[in-house]
């Protein structure tokens, strides 16, 4: 098991090395100049305009950038935004948390309604039930998320006016930040309403968030129960008469779930890239609006350092969904 | 971590009490989050909004509502007769607030004025890049290091600034956000903990309200600095809610969820106004936008090409598409608001025909050519790319083919600091000051040609003796009669289609009383009370 | 999904035949032949847009600004779906954006697939330094979410409809390169192969003409599968403003000019949209029928 896990890292150094050459030569390549946009329309002389990228840092060879960077990297600095002049990773620890909140609550939807679902759909095989929620996952699944939060936005918040139109909580409200989740914080500040109001400014993000993951989750689960649902062991768990809530519960879920756990850990990419659409939608201040800012602003370093701590995340979510998976299932290991 | 909690224990605290006095609070919609707290280091007016104009105060302010000059932290001053020497006589008793994370122990006094500017002019000073890649880019850009000598502390309450030359418009430079007055006290602790950062992250100033936290791209909240020097404000507490998203705002304003934004879509100030719930001022920004050939290229070097060209087009129509009528089409380079604008001058017809004819008598067949489009928004164009798709529709009519370019905002302007660009190029410009020099010196001088402001690359004779004549001039009526004989010379030469003069549109809660338009195109919050 | 191959391109078996049971099974599936019939549909509107469409895309009617759609107090006969805020009739724009889409589908897809198999048969079938080269390269590009590469691709690339094409097929390709290699090295060691070699084939014949054709069942599923992303990620590239440049009457474009519009004409917002939808949902049902259709698995069940 050691040797599996050291392999796993080993792997993952070259990769996070690539990962983090491609983030900066990526910026290299922007075309556009920092200096300029933050000058705006202001007139500036050549002389001014040496010195502010000096001062940037962007004077020097290439190499002699990576090479600082990744030391710099490797003690935790992943330099300053260009706009803001903060630290990068400051920054973007001020944002992970509303963007973990949401992500995990679009998980939570995702999960507790996919697989009761997708078993269901299942056991009902070729029924009307079966029919629907395939179909409705088809269709989440083939869903323009943008443009899903708009409707939601236009129905919810527009005509019917049940939830806020964007932010976090209502501004009223304001409590410390122990744990950067709104809705844990909005408990612990002990404020009357104010979870209530957490909820319901969080449930439509989630919601659209949580739709592509929710699909493929039931569908992984059905074809997956499906499978288990025909091996020979439920088959004979079916014959001795055990009670099909039984054989259904406890022999076949427990491993129909395997695959889909890997489905689970494998939507952290796919929540990813979510957010940034659906936090862009709803004025989410989390990591993905925060990128998709950045992009436009060319805040080359909150590009490179975002796309570098991002893709460190997802990679280390697979390499725990794998250990996982090596552990529930050791025929993987060779 | 554990002293941060303590903070906002305390915070806490502070809040739920005031909130038993039933707290006014304001919340304004505010288009963006600021790009950092110390106004020094920063252009945008998203960020003056969050910084200058509500933590800090100047020695010298902008009357509410006009471009005129009061007396702010400095109560009097004297100017040498040379024009070089400026001395301040400072308020005395202004006290620096005091809020979670400092407590000044003095009162505001000279050293705070001269720390604050020497930071910016001198580049051995400690404080000169305290951030990483900072520089003080407005003040740079108004030439501040070339023009001020020193800043000198004559006494506790008297501050002496020598000049290297004559300069009529600095005293409205002091007034502008980059000359903030900040504590020394407060950078002096800060250095000793060696935290200089939190400068620029935990502001401290003398103004109507008081830094209390800010969460990144969500929300800055300020109280009302109970000891300001101009009584206390009548609200309580001030809420920036950022929301970038301008239909996202009026939703939220509708919601009562804040109580004023700026920015709305042109496409829905019609619905705000027939909200009973809401007002909506306006006000004529000080700015134009316009579209300007490339007079050093051929075929834009003929005037007769640039009226045709300018017939072509049916402003009337990029004002209701774009600004759904919230704009009035510009005839000269400069807004009707401002003194020195000439009423006479009349403005090319829309006649696409007679442009046809203008365009066959002038030689030029198949002409094509490119419009750039902005690719942001901005006052005094909404939507650069709609407005360029309806140009091009224009032209179309009259024979030409325009192709519609638009570059990455930073790469727009690079691209336009090259002379030999190509074709005809959008662009605008909101007025710094109020004086016309400001615009026609800044966008159709000789000087600016080859730099962006002034993509035309107009150079005329007539025209720059004219503004040339205007600068040096000191009394005002003659000045103004250079500037109409200059509008003149610009009507004829044609260098711009100049396009519009965009209304400033204010929505805000019926409740909101003494909110007053600034015409810089700033949101100051002094004065403000919000009726039970 | 990576071990589903199947041997139905025997060559004893006339194509005919397996076209037929093909069809057998595809048919089977409700959905997909709906599905099928949706994108034939599609197909046809785009070919024959300017036939169909009442007006021309680009057109601005002046005095037709912001109409709503036919149904709806206030719509004209002349625009049955509405116009936007510059008068463009919107049944016109949705009908050309039919063609953008499904170029965008077809490009992206026949980029990273044939890119995607040619790396992938070149891993699988080489292995040792060449293999280990491509495959950190592919975890690299798989360690990032899709959207997010894509979009700092196009920032670098500059804004618009190819450079948004030429990222998505790069983002998507590593994944056929991983489904190309696992089957190569899967069908490397059958006999069949190994009989090949024997009989004197070189390796590029061995590769393309012995055992590609029998991996390629996964791959047209995945195929199906990147041409709906495809569609759905362009359009999102649109809609942040770094796909298909205004006026193009690309949806996930119209999408984002229209958003201003939420409060005031719901159809500049809600029409494109669906648009999308409905084309990602018909190529996703077949996508699903050709699964179950090639897929030996479930055909025993």
């Amino acid at each position: 098991m050691l040797q599996f896990f050291l392999r796993r890292i080993a792997v993952l150094i070259p990769t996070f090395l690539g990962v983090s050459l491609i983030a900066f030569s990526f910026i290299r390549l922007l075309p556009g100049d920092p200096v300029l946009i933050l000058a705006g329309q202001h007139a500036m002389t050549p002389e001014q305009h040496a010195a502010a990228m000096h001062a940037l840092g962007f004077d020097r060879s290439l190499p002699v950038q990576y090479l600082d960077y990744l030391g710099n990297m490797l003690q935790g600095d992943f330099g300053q935004s260009v706009v803001t002049k903060r630290s990068v990773l400051q920054e973007f620890f001020a944002r992970f948390p509303a963007t973990l909140e949401l992500s995990i609550c679009a998980m939570i939807i995702a999960v507790c309604l996919g697989i009761p679902a997708g078993v269901f759909a299942a056991v009902k095989r070729g029924s009307f039930f079966d029919h629907t929620v395939m179909g409705t996952a088809l269709i989440g699944y083939s869903m323009p998320i943008f443009w899903w939060g708009l409707l939601l936005i236009i129905l919810f918040s527009g005509i019917l006016q049940w939830t806020p139109v964007s932010g976090r909580i209502d501004l009223l409200y304001y409590f410390p930040s122990v744990t950067g989740f709104m809705l844990i914080d909005s408990l612990l500040s002990g404020q009357k309403g104010a979870f209530g109001s957490a909820v319901s400014h969080l449930i439509l993000p989630a919601i659209v968030l949580g739709t592509i993951p929710l699909a493929v989750i039931a569908r992984q689960t059905r074809s997956a129960m499906l499978e288990v649902l025909s091996e020979d062991y439920v088959r004979t768990a079916r014959a001795k008469g055990l009670p099909p809530f039984r054989v259904i519960g406890v022999h076949a879920l427990r491993n129909a779930l395997i695959p889909v756990i890997t489905t689970i850990g494998l939507q952290v990419g796919v929540l990813m890239a979510g957010a940034i659409l659906t936090e862009t939608i709803f004025s989410w201040p989390g990591v993905g609006k925060w990128m998709v800012d950045s992009v436009f602003k060319r805040d080359y370093t909150v590009i490179q350092g975002g796309l570098l701590l991002i893709a460190a995340i997802i990679m280390f979510v697979n390499l725990i969904v794998d250990l996982l998976y090596g552990l529930i299932n050791p025929r993987i290991r060779h | 971590m554990i002293r941060k909690l303590t903070f906002a224990a305390a915070l806490l605290a502070a809040t739920v009490l005031s909130g038993a006095a039933s707290a006014k609070t304001l919340v304004y919609c505010s288009e963006g989050s600021p790009e950092g707290f110390d106004p020094g280091l920063y252009t945008s007016g998203t960020t003056f909004d969050a910084t200058s104009r509500t933590i800090y105060n100047r020695l010298v302010e902008f009357k509410h509502g006009s471009t005129e000059i009061e007396p702010g932290l400095a109560e009097s001053w004297t100017i040498s007769d040379d024009g070089k020497e400026y001395t301040f006589k400072l308020r005395k008793g202004v006290k620096f607030q005091s809020t979670d994370f400092f407590t000044p122990t003095r009162d505001f006094n000279a050293d705070d004025v001269v720390f604050s500017f020497e930071r910016q002019l001198d580049d051995k000073n400690p404080w000169h890049a305290y951030v990483a890649g900072a520089t003080y880019q407005y003040s740079d850009s108004m030439g501040f290091p070339d023009l001020i000598k020193s800043v000198e502390k004559v006494d506790d309450l008297t501050v002496k600034f020598t000049l290297n030359s004559p300069n009529a418009p600095f005293m409205a430079d002091l007034a502008m956000d980059f000359s903030s007055i900040l504590s020394k006290e407060y950078a002096d602790k800060l250095e000793a903990d060696k935290t200089m950062q939190q400068m620029n992250q935990q502001p401290l100033g003398t103004g109507p309200f008081q830094f209390v936290a800010y969460q990144p791209d969500a929300v800055i909240r300020y109280k009302a600095n109970p000891d300001y020097w101009g009584g206390k404000q009548k609200i309580d507490d001030l809420v920036f809610a950022i929301t970038p998203d301008a239909s996202v705002r009026v939703q939220k304003l509708k919601a009562n969820e804040c109580q004023i934004m700026p920015y709305p879509n042109a496409a829905d100030v019609k619905d705000l106004k027939a909200d009973p719930n809401l007002q909506v001022l306006e006000q004529a920004g000080l700015n134009v936008a316009y579209l300007a050939y490339n007079t050093t290229q051929k075929p834009f070097d003929n005037v007769k090409v640039r009226k045709a060209l300018n017939m072509a087009v049916n402003k009337e129509a990029i004002i209701q598409a774009v600004f759904e009528g919230m704009a009035e089409p510009a005839i000269n380079p400069i807004p009707p608001t401002m003194w020195g604008y000439n009423k006479d001058v009349k403005d090319d017809p829309y006649d696409p025909e007679a442009a046809k004819k203008m365009l066959e008598e002038a030689g030029v067949k198949d002409l094509s050519m490119k419009i750039w489009a902005m690719p942001v928004s901005r006052p005094y164009m909404l939507n650069a790319r709609r407005a360029a798709e309806l140009i091009q529709a224009d032209y179309a009519k009259v024979g030409v083919k325009a192709e519609i370019v638009t570059y990455e905002w930073g790469e727009y302007l690079k691209r336009l600091n090259n002379k030999d660009h190509d074709g005809a190029v959008m662009l605008g410009w909101t007025g710094d000051n109020g004086d016309p020099d400001n615009f026609l010196a800044t966008l159709l001088g000789c000087d600016s040609v080859g730099t962006s402001n002034n993509p035309a690359g107009f150079c005329n004779k007539e025209f720059e003796d004219l503004i040339q004549k205007a600068k040096i001039e000191s009394d005002q009526k003659k000045r103004a009669e250079l500037y109409e004989q200059a509008q003149v010379v610009f009507k004829e030469q044609a260098p711009w289609l100049t396009i519009d003069h965009s209304t400033v549109v204010m929505p805000m809660s019926k409740k909101v009383e003494g909110f007053v338009q600034d015409p810089l195109g700033y949101h100051r919050f002094d004065g403000v009370d919000l009726a039970e | 999904m990576a071990d589903t191959s199947i041997k139905t391109a025997n060559e004893e078996s006339p194509l005919r035949r397996v076209l037929a049971e093909f069809w057998f099974y595809f048919a089977e599936n409700r959905g997909a032949v709906i599905g099928l019939w949706v994108f034939v549909a599609l197909v046809l509107v785009a070919i024959f847009a300017p036939l169909l469409a009442p007006h021309e895309p680009y057109l601005q009617y002046r005095d037709a600004v912001l109409v709503p759609p036919v149904w709806q107090e206030g719509g004209r006969s002349a625009y049955l779906l509405g116009t936007d805020a510059v008068g463009r009739d919107i049944l016109s724009r949705l009908i050309y954006g039919a063609r953008y889409s499904l170029f965008i589908g077809i490009v992206v897809t026949t980029v990273a697939m044939v890119c995607g198999i040619l790396i992938g048969v070149i891993a699988g079938y080489f292995r040792g330094w060449i293999d280990t080269a491509i495959m950190r390269l592919m975890d690299i590009i798989l360690a990032f979410p899709s959207l997010l590469l894509a979009l700092v691709l196009v920032a670098v690339l500059g804004p618009g409809l190819i450079n948004a094409m030429i990222a998505i097929a790069l983002v998507y390709q590593p994944h056929f390169v991983r489904l190309t290699r696992a089957a190569v090295m899967a069908e490397k060691s059958r006999d069949y192969v190994v009989a090949a070699r024997v009989a004197g084939a070189g390796p590029l014949r061995l590769m393309f003409r012995t055992i590609l054709p029998n991996c390629m069942a996964p791959l047209i599923v995945q195929g199906a599968l990147s041409f709906s992303n495809a569609i759905l990620d362009a359009a999102a590239l649109g809609f942040l403003g770094m796909g298909a440049q205004p006026p193009t009457p690309e949806w996930g474009t119209m999408l984002a000019e229209a958003r201003e519009f939420i409060l005031r004409a719901w159809w500049v917002v809600t029409l494109p949209g669906l648009a999308i939808l409905i084309t990602v949902l018909a190529i996703n049902l077949m996508g699903d029928g050709l699964r179950d259709a090639l897929d030996p698995k479930m055909k025993r069940s």
